[in-house]
């Protein structure tokens, strides 16, 4: 029993059942194709989070994203700058207690550099409702290569607990044509 | 000063009982079950908010009650179990004295009092910042103490355990190796001893920082190191449900390991292959590179997680070699329809077995997939997965395991026995539903640990689809079942201890209901004698299921916006 010594004191030169070397077999080598997998896509996959951070300060970022609204915006909606830069561009956009700042316009299938970085505490970007979830820290400045391919308006929906105004935290990310 | 040890003698196994260890087991599991009492009242009202139609609780005390559940169940609930089954792992299933029964109290002491005091922080209210408290978010500088202290005492506990394991050597109450289930528990111990020691090295400075001694913390390294603590104390549940699942196996069925060396070999597997285990918390953190990433999510290659899938086939295969030998033979399936259902010991055992495999394991490998994460990270899939692992697996266990430690320690005759029959299904299938609901709320992009999904007072609007209000109603009424199957479970067992009747001394307990249960079956274990077709079939099915929800989140992922 499982509950008393081994009953073969040599228990360890006991053969092992040819079921048990199966499944051991099958697991080891599913576990290797999942191991692969996430190196494979890498290579062959399109949806990758870069590996590209910066350690910044927040009043550099700040500004950084202050310069960006400056020279783009095009309209303001409910106290926003909506700001539509060029493709390609260094596009910010700041987490704060508790908003996402600003509102990004973006061409569809065309790609940006959207940097994400946090003022105060931690904050999670969730856009939706495409599902995509990127963790934002106070300090890092994670830039990454996307591509909107699918137009409409998209929430920035805050997911990483920050706080008593933790739910009212939305942001928004229009991709027009 | 070295007091002789009183011991009395099992009437089911002849084993000798120190009296100090079993007081102990007792303070620990009676400690445990007030903790999952109060954390389960809070994770009532946390569900009972999430779902839109009652939205129960204010904001503030929606994420002072979310802080206390998460707290108080997954921490001190579990921890002050595991103590339990530590101990009885060693001073009872050795025959052994328990090494030091007065530092095992000072640590029980310290355990409870780093409860209390934590406890009473987040009930003041300046300490709501969920119980993984990430930087620079601050809390209250007690609420680290009483972590701290909490930690200390849980490793006294361990060492407490190990004491006991040197000293049945020593005096030989055993022989040849010890049993399969102590060596689990043994994983248990040394797993936690790497996770306290990691929760020291953050905890700290972070208690010292509350108090304004040390200027600042790096959120990302805070987080990789907390997870060092957070992640690794998984695994220790894990070990402990394991060995738990192969106790009941044993005790229900008298069902012994279809290779010692399998078995073992999958529990070493975890502390050697445990690396930093709070990758897959960080998959979509800025900073870490991805190689480091993928090398670390999957714990080198996987080989965790097959320690996991080897047990998940050994425990039914061993079940059902035991039942063929008891004469249920006939045809795939007859082992387990005859099993004993009505048995809440077995029925909280196997659906705790099904449960954390089929619903958290799978779902914890495809969320830990470095690019599958980005449509999954905070949302309430992770709660989803979670309640499965650790809620449907490992407190389903330790409740299963209780039915059996109430007539075996407490001796206490249970009462309510109608009840008992009922619980694990009533908790199970409540617990199911939250996970699964949550999964699929998450699936959805439902944030989690957020107190309006309506976003009624939020600076621009945005709606979440319809469907996902409506799994938020059914999380709402799975977990009235999950909290009945609570409620009942601690009615029994609390009425069990303090009305049930006394058992006499020499009073056999019967543990089982199937013919021939609680006595070992004649030895078999070797190559050839084994035949366990039904379990290969529902390896088989585990396995195509697996294969087939990993492919299908590829398949979502490669639907999101292209990014590099
Ligand atoms: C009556 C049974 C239970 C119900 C109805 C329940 C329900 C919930 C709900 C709705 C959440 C909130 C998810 C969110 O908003 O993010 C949650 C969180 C959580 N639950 Fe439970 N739960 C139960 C039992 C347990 C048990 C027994 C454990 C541990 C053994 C557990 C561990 C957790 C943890 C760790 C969290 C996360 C807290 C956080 O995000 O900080 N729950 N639970
Ligand atoms: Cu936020
Ligand atoms: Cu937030």
């Amino acid at each position: 029993m499982a509950l008393t010594p081994p009953s073969e004191r040599i228990w360890w030169k006991e053969p092992i059942a040819k079921i048990e070397l199966t499944w051991i077999l099958i697991a080891f080598c599913w576990g290797l194709i999942m191991f692969f997998m996430m190196i494979y896509w890498h290579g062959a996959g399109e949806q990758n989070l870069s590996n590209e951070t910066y350690r910044i300060k927040p009043e550099v970022f700040a500004e950084r994203a202050q310069a960006m609204i400056d020279e783009y915006t095009v309209r303001e909606e409910e106290g926003f700058p909506v700001v539509r830069p060029p493709p390609g561009s260094d596009v910010y956009l700041i987490a704060r207690l508790w908003m996402w700042w600003p509102i990004l316009e973006l061409e569809k299938d065309q790609s940006y550099r959207l940097h994400l970085s946090s003022l105060d505490w931690q904050h999670g970007f969730s856009l939706q409702p495409v599902n995509i979830n990127v963790q934002v820290h106070p300090g890092y400045d994670l830039v990454m290569t996307i591509k909107p391919d699918v137009a409409g308006e998209y929430g920035v929906v805050c997911n990483e607990y920050c706080g008593l105004g933790h739910h009212n935290m939305v942001g928004k990310i229009y991709v027009v044509e | 000063m070295a007091t002789a040890t009183e011991f009395r003698t099992c009437p089911n196994t002849g084993l000798k009982v120190d009296l100090a260890a079993e007081r102990l087991i007792k303070a620990n599991a009676v400690v445990a079950i007030v903790f999952l009492a109060i954390g389960g009242l809070f994770g009532i009202l946390v569900a009972f908010t999430r779902w839109p139609a009652v939205h129960l609780l204010p904001a503030d005390w929606f994420y002072l009650a979310l802080t206390a559940h998460g707290l108080d169940v997954l921490l001190v609930w579990i921890i002050f179990f595991e103590i339990a089954v530590l101990y009885f792992a060693s001073a009872v299933l050795l025959n052994s004295r328990l090494a030091a029964p007065k530092f095992a109290w000072a640590g029980f002491v310290l355990m409870v009092v780093g409860a209390l005091i934590t406890n009473v922080a987040v009930l003041q209210g300046d300490s709501s910042v969920m119980f993984t408290s990430y930087v620079p978010m601050r809390a209250a500088p007690n609420f680290y103490l009483g972590l701290i202290l909490f930690a200390v005492g849980a490793l006294i506990g361990c060492f407490v355990f190990f004491g006991t394991l040197v000293v049945a050597k020593a005096e030989k109450t055993y022989e040849g190796s010890i049993p399969l289930v102590t060596f689990g528990a043994m994983t248990a111990a040394i797993i936690a001893v790497f996770t306290i020691v990691s929760g020291a090295i953050i905890l700290i400075p972070t208690w010292l920082w509350s108090y304004g001694l040390i200027p600042d913390i790096d959120p990302v390294i805070y987080k990789l190191i907390w997870w060092g603590m957070g992640h690794s104390s998984q695994q220790i549940n894990v070990s402990a449900h394991v060995a738990i699942w192969y106790a009941i196996a044993a005790l229900v069925f008298g069902a012994k390991p279809l290779s010692e060396k399998v078995s073992r070999m999958a529990f070493l597997m975890y502390i050697l292959f445990l690396q930093i285990a709070s990758a897959h918390h960080m998959l979509v953190e800025p900073g870490l590179s991805s190689e480091w990433k993928i090398f670390n999510t999957s714990y080198a290659m996987y080989l965790a997680v097959l320690g996991s899938m080897v047990h998940g086939m050994t425990v039914p295969g061993s079940i059902e070699a035991a039942q063929r030998k008891n004469g249920y033979d006939r045809g795939l399936f007859e082992w387990l329809r005859k099993a004993p259902w009505g048995n809440p010991a077995f029925s909280g055992m196997f659906l705790s077995l099904l449960m954390f495999g089929f619903l958290g394991g799978i779902s914890g490998v495809v969320m830990g997939v470095e690019q599958i994460n980005l449509i999954m990270h905070n949302t309430l899939y992770v709660p989803g997965h979670f309640h499965a692992t650790v809620v449907a697996g490992t407190t389903l266990a330790f409740m299963a395991i209780t039915y059996v430690l109430v007539p075996l320690i407490f001796r206490r005759e249970l009462i309510l026995k109608g009840w008992a029959r009922l619980q694990p299904y009533v908790f199970g299938i409540g617990v199911a539903g939250n996970s699964l609901f949550m999964m699929g709320a998450g699936t959805l992009g439902v944030s989690r640990r957020h107190w309006d999904i309506s976003f009624a007072d939020a600076s621009l609007p945005f709606d979440y689809p319809a469907a996902a209000f409506l799994m938020m109603g059914l999380n709402g009424i799975s977990a009235i079942l999950a909290m009945l199957g609570g409620l009942m479970f601690v009615i029994v067992v609390v009425g069990s201890v303090f009305f049930g009747r006394k058992l006499g001394a020499d009073e056999k307990v019967s543990l089982g209901e199937v013919a021939g249960s609680g006595r070992a079956v004649a030895s078999y274990g070797s190559s050839d004698t084994i035949k366990i077709p039904g379990t290969a079939v529902l390896v088989a099915i585990f396995f195509i299921a697996f294969v087939l929800y990993y492919f299908v989140n590829w398949k979502y992922l490669s639907e999101i916006w292209p990014m590099s």
